[in-house]
């Protein structure tokens, strides 16, 4: 395919979600054509633009806009369709986030248009570009192609590689004026979680409990062990549903998906709705007292032992390993 | 208030086996039961029911063994169920799907009363998508919220709802005209069970059931596998997992291995990566 692709990127704090260097590095895959990025809401630095076009993106669309800086699906649906009809794309990407979950079926609908969700890997087989997406809890997969343009996906954060960093590479600046009219929704507040800053869905590291830590005093031993490695801090359903810790840190089938390079399960016993959503980590370990837990299956490295015995002179070490 | 719940029967996949040819469900061996998300959202119904007042729908898209779903939401305290069954629905996409449901809600509406919400789940086991509800609400021109946690209010006379909602960072506080369409998420609340007057009003309940042709003015052409852009190739299954390794030994002997491991962590991921 030849036509043009367009990203939906994201920001988190002004700085770009990895998730849109994966979008680029997927939609190259998928097209040989021009890949236009498009930011809402502010502007964009010039260390944006720099980083977009080190990762392969060739222009650059922002829409500037107050009702733009946080999320609503009516106002952005009509900065996308404004964006669609200035770019005219055959692809169009979005990181299977919050946001891409939300917006993208309504984008779909809008265009008639055919749409693949919670994509981990694209592949070519004569010509034609399959979608590999994970169904049924992650007990298998499934190829999917589309068969009319626009093509429009979403991919799992952390599966698709960004591609190789080039130095210098020139990206096209363009601003679109839009008139944002008729929302009909109002955010009345937001309320930030005190997540430490790394957003669980594309952290590298993920310390997660389950009933196992008892509580309060279990997940600050998660928290501390998160933060001497530079991780996010999760959790099962189990213990979202006994009131250890919020919702939003519930990592699974219903939670969030996530798939970082290392995932230490401490007191998790390993539900398949649970390894739905971790299974595919890259490196496991796994801490439990139970030798029979289904979570040792997918772990690479399986500890039986006690959390509270284990997780305190691991936190010492490596905070020794810092300070050194 | 009429609000109508979308709810759909599909395999209990967390019990299923997979053929092992076609890496497919193996429907003789698995259970039929209703997507476990949905009964979040008809728990939601029920409850605004109880605080509002008004009436409660319940469609399902499905083969005929469906009406078990809808008798489940009649357990649960629904007063209408509904289904759409037919040959031309079979091998839909989610656009198709989104579209067939569209205009059987709007078919409801002509048959009970005008719609002020639709909620559905999170999204269903089988497809794991999330993509039909949004899909229906853009159908309908309606406005639509996902990963709501919490109904906080709705003021039937000015037409409003305010929902509690996930976002990416924590969440949100929302107000929005009505008619919307909702996604809630499983932690909004616990599904009840059923009351005796209701569990046999449902083991006699018939629901409504409209082929293609009762749906006046579709568009054929959009419906089941000619009106699916998107096409399933093939099904296959995830690598083995081999389950690794113990670490054995004293205490300080595992925490020195974990430690050593995370440490070396960069180089050997990148040699053991998994598919």
């Amino acid at each position: 395919m030849q036509g043009r692709a367009l990203i939906l990127g994201e920001r988190k704090d002004g700085k770009l979600r990895q998730v849109t260097l994966e979008a680029t590095s997927a939609a190259k895959k998928v097209t040989s054509g021009e890949v236009v990025v498009l930011l809402l809401g502010d502007g964009s630095d010039a260390s944006t633009k720099e980083m977009l076009g080190a990762y392969g993106a060739d222009r650059l669309l922002t829409i500037e806009h107050e009702a733009l800086r946080h999320y609503t699906s009516d106002a952005f649906m009509q900065a996308l369709r404004a964006a669609v009809d200035h770019v005219q794309p055959e692809v169009i990407v979005f990181g299977h986030t919050a946001i891409g979950k939300d917006i993208a079926p309504r984008l779909a609908a809008r265009l008639g248009a055919g749409l693949i969700s919670d994509v981990v890997d694209i592949v070519e087989k004569d010509g034609v570009v399959h979608f590999v997406r994970p169904i049924y809890a992650g007990k298998a997969f499934e190829e999917r192609t589309i068969e009319k343009a626009p093509m429009m996906f979403t991919i799992r954060p952390n599966n698709i590689a960004p591609l190789a960093e080039s130095a210098g590479r020139n990206v096209q600046e363009e601003t679109l004026a839009l008139e944002i009219k008729d929302l009909r929704s109002m955010i009345e507040e937001v309320v930030k979680k005190a997540t430490s800053g790394v957003d669980l869905s594309e952290a590298k590291i993920v310390v997660s409990g389950g009933r196992g830590t008892k509580g309060e005093e279990g997940f600050k031993l998660l928290y501390e062990l998160a933060e001497v490695l530079g991780g996010a801090v999760g959790a099962s359903r189990g213990a979202c549903d006994a009131g250890y810790v919020d919702y939003a840190l519930q990592i699974g089938q219903t939670g969030k998906v996530v798939t970082p390079d290392l995932y230490i399960a401490c007191g998790i016993s390993g539900a398949i709705q649970h390894l739905a959503g971790m299974s595919a980590s890259k490196v496991i370990v796994a801490i439990n007292k139970d030798p029979e837990a289904p979570i040792f299956q997918v772990a690479d490295y399986g500890i039986v032992g006690d959390m509270f015995e284990v997780l305190p002179p691991l936190i010492e070490a490596f905070k020794k390993i810092k300070s050194a | 208030m009429h609000t109508l719940v979308l709810v759909k029967q599909v395999p209990d996949t967390k019990n299923a086996k997979l053929h092992p040819v076609t890496y497919t469900i193996d429907r003789s061996s698995t259970v039929n039961i209703t997507n476990p998300s949905d009964l979040h959202a008809v728990e939601a119904a029920v409850r605004l029911k109880e605080t509002y007042g008004g009436i409660v729908s319940s469609l399902s898209m499905g083969p005929p063994s469906a009406v078990e779903t809808i008798r489940e939401t009649i357990q649960m305290g629904v007063d209408h169920g509904f289904m759409i069954s037919d040959r031309a629905f079979a091998g839909a996409d989610t656009l198709a799907t989104a579209y067939a449901l569209s205009i059987a809600a709007q078919k409801i509406e002509r048959t009970v009363s005008p719609l002020d919400l639709i909620i559905t789940g999170k999204m269903t086991i089988d497809g794991d998508t999330g993509q039909v509800g949004p899909g229906v609400a853009r159908r309908l021109g309606w406005y639509v919220l996902t990963n709501v946690v919490d109904i906080v209010e709705v003021q039937l006379k000015d037409r409003l709802m305010t929902v509690r909602r996930q976002n990416n960072s924590g969440y949100e506080v929302v107000r929005t005209p009505l008619p919307a369409l909702l996604a809630v998420d499983p932690s909004i609340n616990k599904p009840r069970r059923a009351s005796m007057p209701n569990m046999v009003r449902a083991a006699r309940y018939q629901p409504t059931i409209w082929s293609a042709n009762d749906l006046e003015g579709v568009d054929r052409s959009k419906l089941g596998l000619k009106g699916s852009p998107t096409i399933v190739r093939k099904v296959f299954p995830p690598p083995k997992p081999e389950g690794g390794e113990r670490v054995e030994g004293s205490l300080e002997d595992q925490v020195k291995f974990l430690t050593k491991i995370l440490l070396e962590r960069p180089e050997w991921i990148k040699t053991r990566e998994k598919v």
